[in-house]
């Protein structure tokens, strides 16, 4: 603990350089690094993309992260020394551990877990604290109620208790759409913050039927924004939902809501709130994912700050956008709860004069938790914490799951398709949630249940020609890597198992993928048959739940597959989104 | 049950019905003003350009001559499909004498969705919704003044992504 805390102090001056900021005066509770100059005169802060993880975590940033056309070797298009380099953090600080992937196994030894919510509550009660009453608001960008077996099991209830105890004042979703509407409106019932969503409407048949919607007029399915006195300053937040839920999720779970990232209804509401609500800043609290922010804030004008989700990118400082109407600042506050992001204005003469972020690592060692908050957190985790708390086996390696192709956690569950239900081939959902595990840890049920529980985890076994299988990866792939952001959903490749192939990131859909072999080494016939199993599909299937599938392959011993995943990269050897060393 | 209404002025409603509806010429009514002739030519159903795979090729048999892009040419429709068997799409002009607007979609079996005749003194404002055998370019002529215009997007068609 000493060595540790010693590390911090070093790793500080690190933090220093990236937020520009001397330190102040160390505070009883709270490690010095979380003493923040003051500055303006509102503070917003802002999380994101949680996905309910209560406890503190260990989680890898990716080693690729490839950008393609304008964006290759832009933010967040970059990964470990060359993120590092372009935002100016020392190679073995804190900082480095907390945003790279860089030396990622020694660094998780010396600077220990982050997140957490009982010491992001006692973090956000200090940032609040430093500003005085009614001068901050807390924001969740959504993925709040998804990621866990307990929120998984709770239907996100328990996520909206954490939620009100620590103060969200208003969110915005994507996972929780995939509880369907009726577990949505029952939270959202209990929650004491605003749900904002501006770009969620109702289909013409829910419409038609009389749906209930926050605006029949328009058909706008919840509160598209809410207008927040902080510090004296009129302050409009609008909700931006993940655009492509039906798509990228069962339609089944919003048969009646229309999505889409609908940037002419966003500038009308900006408009709106300029014109006659007289706002001083207008912030979009979004969770489009990163890319695709950028490129909103070039064609929406009149908003100040987009605080981004979803793509789960932690991006130390702001990327400034000009548009037709002056400047947007977009931000991305990485995920899983390591980060949270504070957004201090200076609002003077009716506009933002100046701003001021930071995107704060929350280091369990240097917080005390909340005893509050933990009492909640344990009180909720007790029900399940005998069933989940078994040894399952032994993590042979570090298991990780961010990378835009493959991480070793879905090796691992790949493996257990392949085996478990007996096929030649396993797909796997490109996932950005999941926790990382180090080599030689214990895995549970309850850390199986941190990459896998969502609310349609059923596996399949279906057969499929070499040709369908293309199709999939090529269909996937362009949602990583089509030029156009608007065409991109986020998240990362489908992972595969028993398949090997060669991917041209910056081709054109259909000419991305090539070179497909089987386990085997044979050539994947487009004609052929084979047997693929796979899981998360957004058809209804009725297998084993991914979870369980997993846990039988780990309980049955099998010698873990340690074939390198067989994907060879095309057309991108000088992207800065592919670490080259750790 | 799927209904789109368009929007007309006054009392003048359109419903139009199911998805992929193709050929909805003839809904309307014989504008006044219009030459006779025209009329007549436009009468017609257009039997010929609903056989053309290619877009261009429907165009021309269409209309015998071909479009320039133009920002007065509005189209609204999704970057990616929720569903591609009813894709919703709907396009407006503020250009005047506006006489037709139609709907094509490149790489359809068949090229051309849909072509609706605009009478005088009527909003050119049509929303309709198509269906999609892959991701593809959609476009949309306006006839006006005699010219066409148009707009084009692509349309996304997916099987369905992962999120983050």
């Amino acid at each position: 603990m000493i060595i540790r805390r010693r590390d911090f102090l070093r790793a500080s001056a690190a933090a220093t350089l990236v937020a520009g900021v001397p330190r102040l005066a160390r505070s009883a509770d709270t490690a010095s690094v979380y003493d923040l100059e003051r500055f303006g005169n509102a503070r917003i802060l802002h999380m994101t993309d949680t996905h309910a993880q209560l406890k503190p975590v260990l989680f890898r940033e990716p080693g690729v992260n490839i950008g393609v056309g304008a964006m290759a070797g832009q933010p967040p298009h970059l990964v470990g020394k060359a993120f590092l380099d372009r935002f100016g953090i020392r190679p073995d600080s804190a900082d480095a551990y907390a945003f790279t992937c860089v030396e990622f196994e020694k660094a998780a030894v010396r600077f220990g877990r982050l997140g957490g919510f009982a010491h992001l509550k006692t973090l956000v009660d200090k940032l609040r604290a430093d500003v005085g009453e009614k001068r901050s608001i807390l924001l969740d960008g959504g993925d709040l109620w998804q990621g866990t077996g307990l929120a998984n099991a709770m239907n996100g209830a328990d996520m909206v208790e954490v939620a009100n105890l620590l103060g969200i004042e208003a969110m915005t979703g994507h996972w929780e759409f995939t509880y369907g509407e009726q577990v949505l409106r029952d939270n959202l019932s209990r929650f004491k913050g605003e749900f904002l969503a501006q770009n969620v409407f109702l289909t013409e048949e829910a419409a038609f039927n009389d749906a209930k919607a926050f605006d029949p007029a328009s058909g706008r399915v919840f509160k598209p924004s809410v207008i927040k006195e902080i510090g004296g300053h009129r302050v409009a937040i609008i909700g931006q939902a993940f655009p492509y839920v039906p798509i990228a999720h069962p339609k089944r779970f919003t048969p009646d809501w229309k999505f889409g990232i609908r940037d002419e209804e966003l500038q009308k509401l900006v408009d709106g709130h300029r014109n006659n609500d007289k706002v001083e800043a207008v912030i979009l609290l979004s969770h489009n994912g990163m890319d695709v922010d950028l490129k909103l804030a070039s064609r929406v004008t009149g908003i100040d700050v987009i605080l981004g989700g979803h793509t789960h990118d932690a991006i130390p400082i702001p990327i400034t956008v000009t548009n037709a109407g002056g400047v947007t600042l977009v931000t991305n506050a990485g995920s899983n709860g390591k980060f949270i992001g504070v957004l201090d204005l200076d609002l003077t003469k009716g506009k933002v004069a100046n701003v001021r972020y930071r995107l704060l690592p929350v280091f369990a060692e240097l917080l005390k938790p909340d005893p509050a908050m933990q009492a909640l957190i344990d009180k909720m985790r007790d029900p399940h914490s005998d069933e989940w708390s078994d040894k399952l086996g032994t993590a042979d390696r570090l298991l990780y799951r961010r990378g835009n192709f493959s991480g070793t956690v879905d090796q691992l569950i790949c493996d257990a398709l392949v085996n478990e239900l007996n096929a030649e081939i396993a797909l796997s959902p490109g996932f950005r949630w999941g926790l990382t595990t180090l080599a030689g840890q214990p895995l549970t049920m309850e850390d199986v249940l941190s990459e896998t529980a969502i609310t349609y985890p059923e596996t399949y076994v279906a057969t499929m020609t070499g040709g369908q299988i293309k199709d999939v990866l090529e269909d996937v792939c362009d949602n990583l890597f089509n030029v156009d952001p608007y065409y991109q959903q986020g998240g990362d490749m489908v992972r595969v198992g028993g398949l090997a192939y060669t991917c041209t990131p910056g081709e054109t859909v259909g000419k991305r993928i090539s070179e497909l072999k089987l386990g085997n080494g044979k050539h994947l016939e487009a004609g052929k048959h084979y047997k693929v199993a796979g899981w998360a599909s957004v058809n209804q299937q009725n297998g084993a739940p991914i979870w369980d599938v997993v846990a039988r392959h780990l309980r049955s011993g099998r010698p873990p597959n340690r074939d390198e995943p067989g994907v060879t990269l095309k057309g991108v050897e000088d992207n800065p989104g592919i670490a080259r060393h750790g | 049950m799927s209904i789109t209404t368009s929007e007309f002025l006054g009392s003048r409603r359109l419903v139009l019905k199911g998805a992929g509806v193709a050929a909805l010429i003839g809904l309307g009514v014989i504008p006044f003003g219009v030459p006779q002739a025209l009329a007549a030519a436009n009468d017609k159903y257009p039997e010929e350009a609903f056989k053309q795979k290619n877009e261009a090729d429907a165009i021309k048999a269409l209309y015998g001559k071909t479009a320039e892009p133009s920002d007065k040419v509005k189209m609204d429709a999704p970057e990616i499909a929720e569903n591609g068997a009813v894709v919703p799409i709907s396009a407006t002009t503020t250009l005047s004498d506006v006489t037709s607007i139609s709907f094509l979609v490149s790489e359809n079996p068949i090229s051309l969705i849909a072509t609706y005749r605009i009478p005088a003194g009527t909003l050119p404002s049509v929303a309709n919704r198509i269906k999609m055998a892959k991701t593809s370019n959609v476009t949309v002529i306006v006839e006006a003044g005699g010219k066409l215009y148009s707009a084009q997007k692509e349309i996304k068609v997916t099987v369905g992504g992962c999120g983050g």
